[in-house]
């Protein structure tokens, strides 16, 4: 390839042996060993243990919504180990990088670092957690069997991965953009950022972008038209609610997404101006459209966090939740609103007072529906029966840090006050206090609670609780130096620094970081330990925590086809309901189910859109040509797929039935 | 700084805002007018929120510990899950604030618009009639600061300064990349961005030397996009002036379109004359010779279109006619009006 003939040059476009940075960076080509290094260990693993039969029929192919959410959420926690060590170089290198010690990373690098935190952190981390959750928890609260697309489901997250997958290559093979997470042009434009770096950004978003469409539209049909008879809209769990809401953020935000980008491509590919500083291009115009989309995304991410906090506060409570009806009315109000804000992210980009006074006040008029929410998890604990398990304690510690985060987030609101603290440490310390204080808490406090219906076994608390208040103090430490260093007037994106006297403050937060890296260990070797004591923390019930919801009424893990008989609300609490009306399981007169059958065209699809955006990237014009006429020739094949589904014979669903009653007999 | 130099921030961090107003919190406390009120509006606007953040914080640990499971004592309702008066006070609790700051948030942002010539010179002092602020053209390059003040018919790269007291008209915009103007202690920030001008009214009141920067990325160099602002008296203003006037070399239109080229680091740099009018034609991206200036191009393609048959008759319309001019140097070439930038 360094000999670029035409021949090469028209086959591999603009990658050459140069192109893969790793070579020539001492940090990178120790993470590509241990990265070589760990696919290899695990493909070997994998055909040791002959796991590859399992691997494709069970995961890869699976349309089952608890498989899938499942591997929603694997990837999203590999995705935070990659994020996470992105965030732990930016606090070494602020650390240090003072006066003459320029530090150990490069802006060249520095600035490839702190993009690809952002965008993987949001885009990779918690946007996979959430849907992950979402998929797994959702059909299991309203009664369904499956989502209402099960392939597109699998088609959904495969995009999903392949978009991770462009991201993650950019490390080796190439570039990620130095743009920041949100790569306004022009300087993700082709003048200014001439490389491949803006356009893996482009495409990996692009790419994940379709799945996370597909999923909200697939998530919507089946909150929609699945529920269990006699759940109506207000009898409806709240994390549904919020499923709900958030997916429809999802179908109305995303496509503007992917409208920026592709023109921000057209401007890079062909030669538009749509975004240019020539020829009547606007970048303004790039700048508000990617908020109509960026702005109702945090709100994409929270409102599911909310809806686990309230049902982990109605559980661990032992008590019905304050202020049902006005909950779901705060969620539908922030939807609503969540799109009348965007423009709060530029009140310094010269807009009048009026507009930017406007933007401010429908802020502000957020946190009444979210501080209204608080209220009535408050009023939830009052009077009740707490149980500090492990969700729990992550709920308590996101009341307390999540509202202040809501406070300097309104403080942010009032333009004045942001024309001196926009852009500043003070609003990095701000989305991480929400981010972190409200998304991942809430994600940590999910993934706990619904890991014995996902598994079949608890988590082991004692390391759930070292995670929990490593996360919980180092967030402190890492986050409220920020704060302080934004009041003193330092600026976001800077790799180094003249003034000694902030350094002391970069150190305790990098010390904060080091607190959040063991809150991480902790959480791996829970999952670990968990997995060694699996017998002694087994669930035998299907109900570990004195649930409220459907989806403690099947077994843990379920079965395939979630519940023998579609269950019957009558309540809000609808296992809790049937609980106390002393709901007798069946165990005879089982039918036959209808099941969706496993493909692989979701995969097949989601690899050719990858090699079609990797064609993209390096202009290997070929190679996007060859995979678009495959990914459309393989579309209209799968058309042609009749087997799609099945019965699960009606002897089979006895015998699973059985099983469970028995075990449930054995553990009384 | 309190202390030692390691254990005064500790202390800091540890002991809440009332150690903290001993670090350098310059926005807090800055030097001039407009950012004092910016800060005082940060200090109200937490202030009233904290009337309903320390309650919910104290309730949520207190309700924590009260309830329990193991204290058996405290009333358990497990089905008690409404309540008019509670559901009106959690709704109307945070609905007074916002009405509040929302109010506050009305009014600053009208009288703290950066678009708003300043009517007083500090809180005490309103500004004399027929004072005339000193014009400062502020051109954000890769990566480095150029400052000309025309009515001076000065320049300097990486260094501002201005005399106290005297109310300061920024007029900004950038070369190639959007940047932020801002001097912590001076005033809030504004974008300083490609083909459009930001305007900002401020005013230094002490004198001193403050850091300005550019709060948003802008690529490689971004970290050390640094200058000095110097609040200097009247006196001092007029030696540093001269300094300018008589160290400093010419900044022509060739000049400029040197020094835009990307550099990092750039030493301070004074320039005696200016080419006129080069701000505008910064703003309007026609500092090169023969480039059709932005303002003009509406009105060309205006004219062009009233001449096109193509254009009049619907019918006959040809979607690639007015790409003719698809790049700056036809669109000079086939230009009806003319360039009025070349120097």
């Amino acid at each position: 390839m360094s000999e670029q003939t035409s021949l090469g040059k028209l086959v591999f476009g603009r990658l050459t042996w140069d192109s893969l940075a790793f070579l020539h960076e001492p940090i990178l080509l120790a993470t590509f060993a241990g990265v070589a290094l760990g696919g290899v260990l695990i493909v070997a693993a994998i055909t040791y243990f002959r796991l590859w039969g399992t691997l494709w029929r069970d995961w890869i192919t699976s349309i089952d919504h608890k498989k899938i959410g499942i591997m929603y959420v694997i990837l999203g926690l590999v995705m935070l180990l990659r994020g996470f060590s992105d965030a732990i170089m930016m606090r070494a290198q602020q650390a240090i990088a003072f006066g003459d010690a320029m530090g150990y990373l490069p802006p060249h690098h520095y600035d490839q670092i702190f993009t690809a935190h952002g965008i993987i952190m949001v885009l990779f981390v918690a946007m996979p957690l959430v849907t992950g959750l979402m998929n797994f928890v959702v059909p299991l609260q309203i009664g369904a069997r499956d989502v209402a697309f099960p392939f597109l489901n699998n088609f959904s997250f495969w995009m999903t991965a392949c978009g991770v997958a462009l991201c993650m290559m950019s490390l080796f093979v190439g570039e990620f953009a130095r743009t920041g997470w949100l790569a306004y042009p022009p300087l993700s434009g082709i003048i200014a950022s001439p490389d491949v770096g803006v356009d893996y950004y482009i495409w990996s978003v692009q790419v994940a972008g379709v799945g996370t469409l597909l999923s909200g539209v697939n998530l919507i049909a089946t909150i929609v038209k699945m529920r269990a008879p006699g759940m109506s809209m207000m009898r409806m769990p709240i994390f549904t609610w919020t499923a709900l809401c958030t997916n429809i953020l999802i179908v109305v935000t995303f496509p503007v997404l992917t409208a920026v980008l592709a023109l921000l491509s057209l401007d890079r590919y062909v030669g538009t101006n749509f975004f240019t500083n020539d020829l009547g291009g606007n970048p303004m115009m790039y700048v508000n459209l990617i908020w109509i989309w960026g702005h109702p995304e945090v709100y994409i991410l929270i409102l599911p966090a909310f809806g686990i906090y309230s049902e982990v506060v109605s559980t661990f409570c032992g008590k019905r939740l304050f202020g049902y009806t006005s909950m779901v009315y705060a969620t539908v109000v922030i939807t609503l609103l969540s799109y009348l804000v965007w423009l709060h992210h530029f009140f310094t980009m010269g807009s009048g007072a009026s507009v930017n006074a406007f933007f401010g006040i429908t802020t502000m008029i957020i946190s009444i529906p979210t501080g209204a929410k608080i209220f009535n998890w408050l009023f939830t604990m009052y009077r009740g029966r707490i149980r500090f398990e492990v969700p729990m304690l992550w709920t308590i510690s996101f009341m307390v840090t999540f509202v202040v985060g809501g406070m300097t987030g309104v403080l942010l609101a009032v333009p004045p006050a942001d024309f001196v603290l926009h852009n500043s440490l003070f609003l990095v310390a701000h989305f991480h206090n929400v981010i972190i204080g409200g998304v991942l808490f809430g994600l940590m406090a999910g993934i706990t609670y619904w890991f014995p219906k996902a598994f079949g076994y608890k988590l082991d608390p004692f390391w759930g609780k070292c995670s929990f208040w490593f996360w919980t103090i180092g967030f402190y430490f890492a986050f409220m130096p920020l704060y302080v260093l934004g009041l003193m007037g330092v600026t976001r994106r800077l790799s180094h620094f003249d003034d000694h006297s902030l350094q002391i403050w970069f150190q305790i937060a990098a010390f904060g970081a080091f607190l959040i890296a063991l809150g991480i260990l902790s959480f791996l070797i829970q999952l670990l330990v968990s997995f060694m004591r699996r017998e002694s923390l087994r669930d035998t019930t299907g109900d570990p925590w004195h649930g409220r919801t459907l989806e403690w009424s099947t077994s843990s893990p379920p079965p395939a086809y979630n519940f023998a008989f579609t269950p019957i609300v009558h309540d809000r609490d609808a296992w809790h309901d049937m609980k106390q009306r002393g709901h007798v399981r069946p165990v005879t007169g089982f039918v036959p189910i209808h099941m969706p059958k496993n493909t692989g065209a979701g995969f097949v699809l989601a690899v050719l859109s990858a090699l079609c955006a990797f064609g993209l990237i390096w202009q290997m014009w070929p190679l996007a040509a060859l995979s678009f006429v495959a990914l459309i020739v393989a579309t209209i094949v799968h058309t042609f797929n009749y087997h799609r589904d099945f019965y699960v014979a009606a002897d089979e669903v006895a015998r699973t039935e059985d099983g469970r009653t028995q075990l449930l007999a054995s553990h009384v | 700084m309190i202390g030692s130099r390691s254990a005064g921030p500790w202390l800091c961090f540890l002991c809440g805002s009332a150690l903290l107003a001993g670090c350098d919190m310059v926005v807090l406390r800055p030097s001039g007018y407009v950012a004092t009120q910016q800060g005082q509006l940060v200090v109200m606007s937490t202030f009233l929120m904290l009337l309903i953040i320390v309650p919910v914080i104290v309730l949520t640990l207190a309700f924590a510990w009260r309830y329990r499971a193991s204290n058996t004592a405290a009333r358990y309702t497990p089905d008690w899950d409404h309540s008019v008066q509670l559901e009106l006070l959690i709704w109307a609790a945070p609905l007074l604030i916002i009405i509040l700051l929302g109010a506050l948030t009305w009014i600053g942002t009208h009288t703290l618009d950066p678009y708003r010539p300043l009517t007083r010179i500090d809180a005490a002092r309103p500004l004399p009639d027929g004072t005339e602020p000193l014009v400062v053209e502020v051109i954000a390059l890769d990566w480095k600061w150029l400052f000309i003040y025309p009515d001076l018919d000065i320049a300097v790269v990486n260094e501002l300064a201005a005399p106290v007291d005297v109310p300061i008209h920024f007029k900004i915009t950038a070369s190639s990349v959007m940047n932020s103007f801002f001097i912590p202690a001076l005033a809030g920030q504004i974008y300083a961005m490609p083909s459009m001008e930001t305007t900002l009214h401020a005013v230094i009141n002490r004198p001193g030397e403050y850091m300005g920067f550019s709060a948003n990325f802008s690529g490689a160099g971004f970290s050390d996009m640094r200058f000095k602002f110097l609040g200097m008296s009247n006196a001092d203003f007029e030696r540093w002036v001269s300094k300018a006037k008589g160290e400093g070399t010419v900044l022509s239109r060739n000049d400029y379109l040197r020094l835009e080229r990307p550099s990092e680091r750039e030493p301070v740099r004074r320039f005696s004359t200016v080419a006129r009018d080069l701000f505008d034609a910064v703003a309007n991206r026609c500092v090169e010779q023969g480039k059709t200036c932005l303002r003009d191009m509406m009105p060309m393609e205006m004219h062009r279109a009233s001449r096109s048959p193509s254009l009049r008759d619907p019918g006959a319309w040809n979607p690639f006619g007015p790409a003719a001019i698809c790049t700056a140097d036809n669109a000079a070439r086939s230009a009806l009006l003319p360039n009025t930038y070349l120097d």
